[in-house]
């Protein structure tokens, strides 16, 4: 198990560092980040001093290097709009993301597993049917448009739910909700498929033979087993979870690091932007790293391959 | 029951005619398999219906989708009052066609997400044909850059690349590709892997095929099958990106009009309008169903396995 750990953490120091360089050569892809960070009108004079003052005329891997140095010892640059550090203003935003999305996730744990496991055993019922259909169109319907009904019908036409920010429970029902649709599609249709292929299992049978109830072969035997693949899926799906945060953090002026990174791309603050891609990036990898660890110990297999 | 068999014998010869037995078998199959699949079935018609008003926009179209006309702004659809019998769905804030929008739209909308995905398709397959064909250190690299590339929220990098390099059909192609190709290289890889044990691949390498031939004649083909199930799906998810990098104001520039940029500018006119933002997300929803549907149906057909199970 030791070494299943260091060889995770290893490879998972590794992609932090790639993050790194991808984030550092972002600005680049324009061809001179100091024409982009700049102004459209500023003159060439303002473009050399902006260069010399950032280290944009040094060499390319001394620029890096520092940029890495930098963001090792927490200073990601300063914020060209709000004139502070970038980290900090990211920082304090991040509880607020943490908030929605993990409210999103476990919603939608809590509602996929029991449908997936009622579809499953009911195979081919109206129940299973109805759940499938909607788990079809779930996984269809874009959030943003799905936000903006839900604001129609919930906040304009019933007055119940508030439109946008942050502070009461009824503040993230909407924002969560809709987060939680396409995960809840997905993990519903996943939990029903694995748990049909589960329940044909030779185990399953002599359980079922030895006379327990129903109850416990579904809960210790089946499902057990069904969500191994499951948690997977959902550490793989807490990338996806973020970059849908970002739009419906938009939607809804949730105050979290979808929303102001948003705010900072359509004001040009492109430190704050490598910030937030390098944050919420390296916040992937690390859940990535602890589903890989989990998995580890829910299936003794895995650790022996390594 | 006669005139069912004429028209049968009639059909038969102009096959026979035609000489094209082998087409023949394979589209009467094809039927066969539509009729097997009601969900396939109802995905081609919800894509068809799509693509046939991208196509006929002009003439689908009822008004000239970027053409404002303020004396006729925020008009209900027609069968509210106040409706306009040349807006069926209603007109925006600048008294432009909603209808017309939404069918040029899916011009964009397609473009884009056919572009991206087969793109995507292109350079994913490679690198996971090549990593798992040659293994060692390429296999290392290649899986490498794939896990980076996954490390980020695709949706924030595309959004950083495409504000940065400028908002172009071409640059959201690109950025939309930089999201999807990892799949492929991952499942391709994979199923390299075991195909470059599989004795045909042995005997083709054992009368001295080179790798290039082996790769383009033994195991490309073996991957068709998982690749298009694949490019369904991912199909589905570059459309609901681009409407959502559109949504957030990175989408292929106004005046042309996207789906994703109708929505944005209808949130505003909720109260007061809401049909603006309501069908373009309806659109957007038949476009991605429809294809989920036919991917779904692809799967099935093609994984016999899978069809056992659901």
């Amino acid at each position: 198990m030791t070494a299943y750990v260091v060889q995770r953490l290893l490879l998972a120091v590794l992609v932090v560092f790639g993050v790194s360089i991808v984030t550092f050569f972002l600005t680049f892809l324009s061809g001179d980040p100091a024409v982009l960070m700049l102004p459209p009108d500023a003159s060439a004079e303002q473009i050399a001093r902006f260069r010399s003052e950032w280290g944009f005329d040094r060499p390319i891997i001394v620029q890096y290097g520092n940029f890495l140095w930098r963001a090792l010892q927490g200073d990601m640059g300063t914020s060209l709009r709000h004139g502070t550090p970038a980290l900090p203003l990211i920082a304090e935003r991040l509880p607020a993301t943490l908030q929605l999305t993990v409210t999103a996730m476990l919603l939608a744990v809590a509602l996929a597993i029991p449908l997936g496991v009622i579809s499953a055993t009911q195979r081919g019922s109206p129940i299973d049917l109805l759940t499938m259909t909607v788990a079809l169109v779930g996984q269809a319907v874009p959030n943003f448009w799905l936000s903006i009904m839900g604001i129609l019908l919930f906040s304009v036409t019933l007055g119940w739910l508030p439109t946008s920010g942050r502070g009461s429970v009824l503040h993230i029902v909407m924002p969560a909700g809709v987060l939680a649709i396409g995960l809840m599609a997905l993990l519903t249709r996943l939990a029903r498929s694995t748990m049909l292929e589960v329940l044909s299992e030779d185990y399953v049978r002599t359980a079922r033979a030895k006379g327990l109830r129903e109850w416990v072969v579904l809960s210790r035997h089946a499902l057990r087993n069904a969500l191994i693949p499951l948690v997977t899926v959902i550490g793989l799906q807490f990338g996806y979870i973020l970059g849908g945060a970002v739009v419906i953090e938009t939607v809804f002026t949730w105050p979290g690091v979808g929303l102001f990174t948003i705010q900072a791309i359509s004001n040009r603050d492109y430190p704050v932007v490598q910030a937030s891609v390098l944050i919420l990036s390296s916040a992937v990898v690390l859940i990535n790293l602890l589903v890989d660890l989990l998995y580890g110990v829910l299936d003794p297999r895995i650790r022996v391959q390594a | 029951m006669s005139t069912t068999t004429t028209s049968t014998t009639a059909a038969d010869e102009t096959l026979s005619l035609r000489s094209q037995a082998a087409g023949a078998r394979r589209s009467a199959a094809g039927l066969r398999v539509l009729k097997r699949s009601p969900l396939m079935t109802a995905g081609l018609i919800m894509i068809g219906l799509v693509v046939l008003c991208a196509v006929l926009a002009p003439f689908v179209g009822t008004r000239n989708p970027i053409q404002q006309n303020l004396a006729l702004a925020n008009r209900p659809p027609v069968w509210q009052p106040r409706g306009v019998a040349d807006a069926p769905l209603g007109t925006d804030q600048f008294g432009r066609d909603v209808w017309s929008r939404i069918v040029y739209g899916a011009q964009i909308s397609l473009a884009i997400g056919m572009a991206a995905s087969l793109l995507g398709a292109l350079v994913g397959v490679t690198a996971g044909l090549v990593a798992g064909f040659y293994g060692g250190k390429v296999d290392i690299l290649v899986m490498r850059i794939v896990d980076l590339n996954l490390a980020f929220p695709l949706i924030l990098l595309a959004l950083a690349i495409a504000a940065i390099l400028g908002p172009s059909l071409q640059n959201l192609v690109m950025v939309m590709a930089l999201t999807t190709w990892m799949i492929y290289a991952r499942v391709v890889r994979g199923v390299t892997l075991s195909l470059r044990e599989r004795e045909f691949v042995q005997a083709a390498r054992a009368i001295g095929v080179s790798n290039a031939r082996i790769m383009w004649r033994h195991i490309l083909p073996n991957l068709l099958a998982p690749v298009m199930v694949l490019w369904t799906l991912e199909l589905a998810r570059v459309i609901l990106m681009e409407s959502a990098l559109s949504f957030l104001g990175v989408g292929v520039p106004p005046p042309t009009p996207t789906w994703g940029r109708m929505l944005a500018e209808g949130r505003g006119l909720l109260t007061t309008a809401p049909w603006i933002a309501t069908f373009p997300g309806i659109a957007i929803t038949i476009m991605v169903l429809g294809v989920n549907f036919f991917g779904d149906g692809l799967r099935d057909l093609l994984d016999p396995r899978l069809r056992k199970q659901t």
